[in-house]
């Protein structure tokens, strides 16, 4: 029992490790990594605020992650709907082709829609990132959308029509409503992935567009110095804190189907 | 007739969606089979040459690498990964169990270059471990981590980890609490209920963890360019390195199609070879 419980917080150590060690680093005054810093200051913090593309790179990726979540968020909701409710021709061949890019590598995924992007002449639009990062991220849309239909009270919709009211209306006051955690967990975690989705989109965006992973990805390239770190450690803890929040709000275990299911 | 309220506004966007993803592949396809243009980003007429010129040492030790490697950390992922989503399903109290939740689950958000970044202070020459080691009077110089084989399989462990724990513990949570309670009431000890009861009723999650770690690590690309800074390549960094740094996108495009037909393969024998362990959740 008790080296089972060391095992566990041993095991769990391994996955903060990283994020204590980065935290240290953001904070070290010298340029060069060491340990234990010798002086503390902010100064990392500072350029990783006013670095050009670092700023260039989270607004890009803010509307990057803004209109693929949201159009992900409609097209899987839609289609978790179709899946629990109906029976259709090519209904096993659309939801394969849909979760496909969960073992499809990104690197496969990012060259196909950049030689796509290349074919149409639109290389250096945001409209191939978005149409990227939609077909990446939707798979979990659906997956959490459809996990809240299967635990919702068919009887409530029933009640509703034998009340009188149309389908639109028992969508959109019964349904909807009653899929509001599901719906906000599967936005949350497409918005998330998409902000911090890196591989294909490196090959997607152009220096316009490039979204901050990719910024940060060509910083680690040319420089040593702890503004990473620092830009690190924010998002470890912005991730941290939003999924915090939407355990509070909603409890993760049951959006990841990890709760007792009896 | 059925009613089917909305079934075409449900139905079509998802399908356009789906036909958009085949396009890509359909692009990456068509590419592999071009003649490259040196040059230029333009492609030539048909030729078969991608594929046979595929077939040098280089690129074999590039494909074999890259297997070993996702072998190697599915496994490793798997066998951490156990006890904690054990521990994860089975804490009794709520705080526990949404401390352990929110720690296996924010690496999975955080994105492959902050995580590799992260693995690089701590395992840089000047890093975490070699100085906490040498302070310690351990060792008296730095151990090489980065650019290793060994350093590149602790990162990409790093990844797959929470997807395996997540896996797992979903598995776990849906086995009734009755079937290891029968089993102790008759006699078995722990370690006999877990072996005969626990695991192989958990065999979807092991199969489902195991399957989707293998495709995550084929799909991992800054990881084993930075930690692995060139000494561990896998196909991702050749595919990146013909299109951006010789901009030859047919050959990327070639090298995507064996990655791909070699990703379906793998779990496709995954399956096959798991198939008897399947049934063994059936409950």
């Amino acid at each position: 029992m008790v080296t089972g419980r060391a095992l566990v917080v041993a095991i769990l150590g391994f996955l903060v490790l990283p994020a204590a060690v980065v935290a240290i680093a953001a904070f070290n005054d010298r340029a060069l990594l060491s340990f234990p810093p010798q002086s503390l200051s902010l100064r990392w913090f500072i350029k990783a605020f006013s670095y050009r593309d670092f700023q260039a790179g989270f607004y890009n990726g803010l509307i990057v992650m803004l209109a693929s979540s949201g159009i992900a968020l409609v097209i899987g909701t839609a289609f978790a709907v179709a899946l629990d409710r109906y029976r259709f021709a090519g209904r096993a061949l659309i939801e394969s082709l849909l979760l496909a890019p969960l073992v499809v590598p990104h690197f496969t995924i990012g060259l196909g829609f950049l030689i796509l992007a290349a074919q149409l002449g639109a290389m250096r639009s945001f409209a191939v990132v978005v149409v990227c990062h939609v077909v990446l991220v939707l798979p979990f849309v659906l997956r959490s959308v459809y996990i809240s239909l299967r635990n919702l009270d068919r009887r409530l919709e029933l009640a509703a029509e034998s009340l009188g009211a149309r389908p639109a209306r028992v969508l959109f006051t019964v349904t909807l409503p009653l899929l509001l955690p599901g719906l906000v967990s599967g936005w949350l975690f497409a918005a998330i992935l998409s902000f911090n989705e890196f591989t294909a989109s490196l090959f997607v965006t152009s220096q316009r567009t490039q979204t901050l992973p990719v910024a940060m990805y060509n910083y680690v390239r040319e420089y040593a110095d702890p503004t990473m770190a620092a830009m690190s450690l924010i998002f470890i803890l912005v991730t941290a804190l939003l999924l915090t929040l939407a355990n509070a709000c909603f409890g993760l275990g049951k959006v990841l189907n990890v709760d007792h299911g009896r | 007739m059925q009613r089917r309220p909305f079934f075409g506004l449900f139905v079509t966007p998802a399908a356009v969606t789906a036909l958009v993803f085949t396009a890509a592949l359909v692009a990456v396809l068509q590419y592999s089979v071009r003649k490259h243009v040196p040059g230029s980003l333009d492609v030539g007429g048909l030729t078969f040459d991608n594929f046979t010129a595929m077939w040098r040492p280089l690129y074999g030790r590039v494909f074999l690498d890259t297997l070993l490697l996702c072998l190697l950390t599915s496994a490793i992922s798997l066998l951490l990964g156990y006890p904690l989503a054990y521990a994860l399903v089975r804490a009794r109290s709520a705080m526990m169990k949404s401390a352990i939740l929110i720690i296996v689950v924010t690496p999975l958000f955080l994105g492959e270059v902050v995580r590799t970044y992260s693995w690089i202070v701590v395992l840089g020459n000047n890093g975490f471990v070699n100085s906490v080691l040498l302070k310690l009077g351990m060792i008296a110089a730095p151990v090489q981590l980065l650019f290793t084989v060994t350093g590149v399989t602790i990162a990409l462990v790093h990844v797959t980890l929470p997807v395996v724990v997540v896996m797992l513990a979903a598995a776990l949570a849906h086995i009734d609490p009755a079937y290891e309670k029968a089993a102790e009431s008759l006699g078995a000890g722990p370690v006999r209920v877990f072996m005969t009861v626990t695991l192989p009723l958990s065999a979807p999650g092991i199969i489902a963890g195991f399957t989707t770690a293998f495709a995550w690590t084929f799909s991992a690309f800054a990881t084993p360019q930075l930690v692995g800074g060139g000494k561990v390549n896998m196909i991702s960094n050749l595919v990146y390195q013909l299109g951006f740094a010789n901009f030859n996108f047919p050959f990327a495009a070639s090298l995507s199609v064996a990655a791909l037909a070699l990703t379906f393969v793998s779990l496709w024998m995954l399956r096959f070879a798991t198939r008897p362990f399947e049934k063994l959740g059936q409950h």
